[in-house]
């Protein structure tokens, strides 16, 4: 009993520095006094790092990220907010179908969906590429994750509060304010967290559906052709994995804090376990 | 008036994948868009010609091979790239479900933060380590262990699927760790009373009652790593390509968009085929009424 305990938990710490240690690779080197990513590691310096924070172009390409994302979160966590309530309240006919259809991004290959956005936005709907066709389809993206966590923090509330509030007189706005937004605010803000980490680091229709203006992944992309840039790839790249290790955390921190009513099963998972 | 909103939530959701079915029934006339539906592109795909591209050992009677070849060899990386994430994750994610009891939640977020982090930095870091001057080849170097850098570890499909492999493996986890979890401990209790084994056990209760977990975890898989197009273009090289690198080169370098959006959909419906039999073979709605009951 004991011997089988052991054999899987070194499996379990086998399986962690897999799953860590190429991604640790880039802040260990970008800390490394050479242009090359190798070994053996010859000291310490910061310079990389100096290097990136005075290169202008990548400070915009923040600046866009930012930008964007922030938006995209801010508009999809407000169109899940209704979403939500109609699909967990079963408000609207054929439900499965749009809950299906919402999560779509998630088993879609991005590439479909980045082409597919290019012939609706460009093609059709004649808009020119920038930020707001990137921000766009990382609404369309972001909206899985957002429903997700906003229908299983709404499952666990206690629906005789929204009921006791329109006994007592509150229009259905009334008591959507003071009961049930507030009420959901720990999975309102996480899911902001979430759609802008999942925005920020999005490649692929930020790629296709970027014009002129980059956002950081798409930079970072085009950095990567020149191997003398490589050590402000290594440093930016650390500070991406740091900022959105970060959020994760915090946002994860969020939801769960005080989440003890909603013992679904799937409310402990960030992601829907079930959307096939 | 509730269907009426529903009609329009859908259709706003599925613009763009409508956008791409009518586009692929369009042609590409040069510079030019020709709007007369026809289904031209998708013969092009299947059109037979008497020569035949002969690709590992298959051969391809196709005009224009290229697609189906790609598709097909898509389709064999992306298998064995679930089919080794199951065989990684199961025995993570029975750790997380049976052996975990204290700082459960610390270990879902460790397991969660890689799903959260930018996955364009994630391929990159393989590149890192397989590459001619990566970690592997310089780590070993410098360990007297080789003296001139390994020069198969990048750029070819092996480096694509472990790549893969590493990427999705925390998303097969998930699903499978909430089967596990599901599993009524009476019934693990009443076969080991009952005479059985561990082994026994596991493989008459515990497996039987996960593979709903693990039917969603494959297709979790499966599905989206077909069409990737990061870690093909970042670390397989000539060799290492895939469908989601056809389809961007006939949208931007040959400029053929309509046969691009066709080979988008014929992709992403050979793929609906191939889960739905899965789905039946497997017979995933008896096992899914089996573990809920």
């Amino acid at each position: 009993m004991k011997r089988r305990y052991s054999l899987l938990t070194i499996y379990a710490a086998f399986f962690l520095v897999f799953l860590y240690a190429p991604t640790v690779l880039l802040p260990l080197f970008s800390f490394n006094d050479n242009t090359f990513a190798v070994f053996p590691l010859k000291g310490f310096t910061l310079r990389h790092y100096e290097a990136m924070a005075g290169n202008i172009a990548m400070i915009d390409a923040l600046i866009n990220s930012l930008v964007v994302g922030t938006i995209a979160s801010v508009l999809t966590t407000a169109m899940s907010i209704p979403l939500a309530i109609g699909l967990t309240r079963r408000l609207l006919p054929a439900s499965g179908l749009v809950l299906s259809t919402i999560m779509l991004p998630l088993v879609v290959p991005s590439i479909v969906f980045a082409v597919a956005f290019l012939i609706l936005l460009v093609r059709i709907m004649n808009i020119e590429l920038s930020l707001l066709t990137i921000t766009m389809a990382h609404i369309f993206l972001c909206l899985p994750f957002s429903v997700m966590v906003l229908m299983s923090r709404l499952d666990g509330l206690d629906p005789s509060l929204e009921e006791a509030s329109s006994d007592l007189g509150e229009t259905t706005l009334g008591t959507f304010r003071r009961i049930t937004l507030p009420l959901i605010i720990p999975g309102v803000i996480s899911s902001l967290l979430m759609c802008f980490i999942t925005s920020f680091d999005e490649f692929v229709l930020a790629f296709f559906l970027s014009g002129t203006q980059p956002t950081l992944p798409v930079f970072l992309y085009g950095q990567l052709r020149f191997p003398n840039k490589l050590p402000s790839v290594l440093a930016l790249g650390s500070l991406i994995l740091v900022a959105s290790t970060v959020l994760v955390v915090l946002s994860e921190f969020i939801r769960r804090r005080d989440s003890a009513g909603s013992k679904s099963d799937t409310a402990d998972l960030p992601i829907p376990a079930n959307v096939t | 008036m509730g269907y009426g909103l529903v009609a329009l939530i859908l259709l706003v959701l599925l613009a763009p994948l409508i956008a791409l079915v009518v586009l692929s029934f369009w042609t590409q006339q040069g510079f030019a868009i020709d709007k007369t539906p026809t289904l031209a592109n998708y013969w092009s795909l299947i059109q037979p010609s008497d020569k035949a591209t002969v690709y590992f050992g298959i051969p391809f009677y196709l005009k224009n091979p290229v697609p189906a070849i790609l598709l097909l060899k898509s389709l064999v990386m992306s298998l064995v790239v679930t089919i080794t994430v199951l065989v990684v994750a199961y025995p993570m994610a029975y750790f997380l479900a049976f052996r975990v009891d204290r700082y459960k939640v610390l270990w879902l977020i460790l397991i969660t933060i890689p799903f959260w982090t930018s996955y364009l930095l994630r391929v990159f870091a393989w590149k890192i380590v397989l590459g001619f001057n990566g970690a592997i080849n310089s780590g070993l170097i410098s360990l007297g262990v080789i003296d001139k850098p390994l020069d198969f570890l990048l750029y070819n499909p092996v480096a694509v699927v472990i790549t893969l492999i590493h990427a999705w493996v925390t998303f097969a986890i998930l699903p499978i760790y909430v089967s596990l979890e599901k599993v009524d401990r009476n019934l693990l209790e009443a076969a080991s009373d009952l005479g059985d084994g561990r082994w026994a056990r596991f493989c008459r209760i515990t497996l039987p009652l996960s593979l709903p977990g693990v039917i969603s975890a494959a297709l979790l898989v499966f599905i989206p790593t077909v069409g990737d197009y990061v870690t093909p273009t970042l670390v397989g090289g000539p060799g290492g390509t895939m469908i989601g690198n056809a389809i961007q080169t006939l949208f931007f370098k040959q400029d053929n968009a309509p046969l691009g959006a066709a080979v988008s959909i014929v992709m992403m419906l050979v793929i609906a085929i191939l889960c739905g039999l899965f789905l039946w073979a497997v017979g995933y709605k008896r096992l899914r009424e089996r573990s809920a009951a």
